[in-house]
């Protein structure tokens, strides 16, 4: 074991010992391609769990959550009405965990959403949007709203009554949009041009809209919020870590 | 802030954010082992769902529905709380209660956010506990087999009547806080003075426009051949 902690190998991979320095704890932030996205010392007021109550953390631990869960369901989901809701049931009867799997993928989403509220309740109360962070706000804000729509795309996939009729109330709402809404006021489309066609791919809910809401929910969605939450950090150590009082 | 306050991230907080990771799996992983994620019969666009409810997260926009006209409940208003929560910090002043819990430095911001966050909790919460069939109230333990009344006496004001409430609801929240507090106008300045007034008042006007509804049976207080309100 020795011998191979000191071969070209594994120091290739591994750039330091463990040994409990000042120096070392700085490096092994800073050398970690997953950790260096926090600073080598924080004050110690950020660290309390009082203060944060972990939320943003915890949102993103969630997102993490999903991404993995839903790339594991993407291997037995096919976005197609006849087999949609079948693949649905296969995985509740005959993958091993498959029910697990997606009532993983579920509840983590509904916690994300609570737990995005309340990292906004937090950031509030606590005056945290004040200058210099008010865009990192906005970038919030954004990526609150980016959680809604994700959550809202995903639920049509299953393909069975819930998810049918709720997407049904949803984009009714989107058809009475004024001007871009078929039925909205001051709308200048028909049924056939309308915010609701964009959306659905049709007039009605079918083939189209499943593969619509599918292909926002694993992709475009995701993407978007990856970098959002990407702006979301980095702005965090720009605007010089997380609020303290001044 | 001085240097002997500052602590290595590594292995403090990375050591706590490791265990809340760890914690919050086992949480999760219980939770799905013990409740399945909702599935019902297969999609069928010929039968539908009475009560058929949104996500609980937009239940609280379809609350809204029974107050509002769908675009209404399901564009404006989502679009106005996006908005207006994207702005807020370009349209607080307050320079004070930076980086602590201060209520008592912010009471006007933090009384007004609460407020807000409130109703979408109350909304939700009424809209998913307290539903049934044809979106009428059912009490948790009340059976959906009973088929609730409909029957509903609304009206709307006269236009004229109706604008002259839009307007003077409005010129309250522009006049009132002056009133309460000389200052008031001066700190924001004009235009951000008017911005906020303008959301608070929209904000605030849900609860009235419900207080409306269920106590006179008003169904819009603004009627126009284009919109409304």
């Amino acid at each position: 074991m020795w011998r191979f902690k000191h071969s070209q190998i594994y120091k290739s991979i591994f750039r330091h010992g463990y040994e409990d320095t000042k120096e070392n704890r700085i490096r092994q932030i800073r050398s970690n391609i997953f950790l260096h996205v926090h600073p080598a010392k924080i004050p110690e007021h950020a660290m309390k769990i009082r203060f944060t109550w972990c939320m943003g953390g915890i949102t993103f631990f969630l997102f993490l959550v999903e991404t993995v869960t839903g790339i594991l369901l993407m291997f037995y989901y096919r976005p197609v009405p006849e087999y949609a809701y079948l693949d649905i049931k296969y995985l509740e009867f005959d993958v091993p965990f498959g029910v697990v799997l997606r009532n993983l993928h579920r509840w983590a989403a509904h916690l994300m959403v609570i737990t995005i509220m309340l990292h906004m309740l937090r950031v509030f109360l606590t005056g945290s949007y004040k200058p210099p962070r008010e865009f990192n706000w906005v970038v919030g804000v954004t990526l609150l709203v980016l959680t809604f729509l994700l959550s809202f795309t995903g639920y049509l996939l299953p393909w069975d009554q819930l998810a049918y009729w709720a997407i049904t109330v949803g984009t009714n709402m989107v058809r009475s949009m004024p001007v871009i809404g078929h039925e909205g006021p001051f709308a200048v489309v028909d049924k056939y041009h309308d915010v609701r066609f964009m959306l659905l791919g049709g007039t009605e809910i079918g083939g189209n809209a499943l593969l619509r809401f599918y292909v926002l929910h694993i992709m475009a969605l995701p993407s978007a919020a990856l970098i959002f939450i990407g702006v979301h950090f980095w702005r965090i150590r720009k605007d010089g870590g997380i609020s303290r009082p001044l | 802030m001085n240097k002997q306050e500052r602590k290595y991230v590594f292995p403090d907080l990375a050591f706590m954010e490791f265990l809340t990771a760890v914690a919050l799996t086992i949480i999760l992983i219980v939770w799905a082992l013990l409740a399945n994620a909702p599935l019902m019969e297969i999609a069928s666009p010929a039968r539908s769902e009475n009560p058929s409810k949104a996500p609980w997260y937009f239940v609280g926009l379809q609350e809204l529905l029974v107050y509002f006209d769908p675009w209404m409940a399901g564009v404006i208003i989502p679009m106005i709380i996006i908005i207006c929560l994207a702005v807020i910090p370009y349209l607080d002043r307050n320079p004070h209660g930076s980086g602590g819990y201060s209520l008592s430095l912010r009471k006007f911001a933090v009384i007004n956010f609460i407020f807000g966050f409130s109703m979408w909790a109350i909304l939700i919460f009424i809209g998913y506990f307290f539903r049934g069939p044809n979106w009428q109230i059912y009490l948790p333990w009340e059976s959906w087999e009973q088929v609730k009344d409909l029957e509903e006496n609304l009206w709307s004001l006269n236009p004229v009547i109706g604008l002259i409430f839009i307007a003077a609801y409005f010129c309250l929240f522009m006049i009132l806080p002056g009133m309460i507090k000389k200052d008031f106008h001066k700190r924001y300045g004009p235009i951000r003075y008017v911005i906020v007034m303008l959301a608070l008042a929209s904000m605030y006007f849900v609860p009235v426009k419900i207080f409306l509804r269920l106590a006179f049976g008003i169904k819009y207080v603004l009627v126009t051949p284009w919109f409304n309100v």
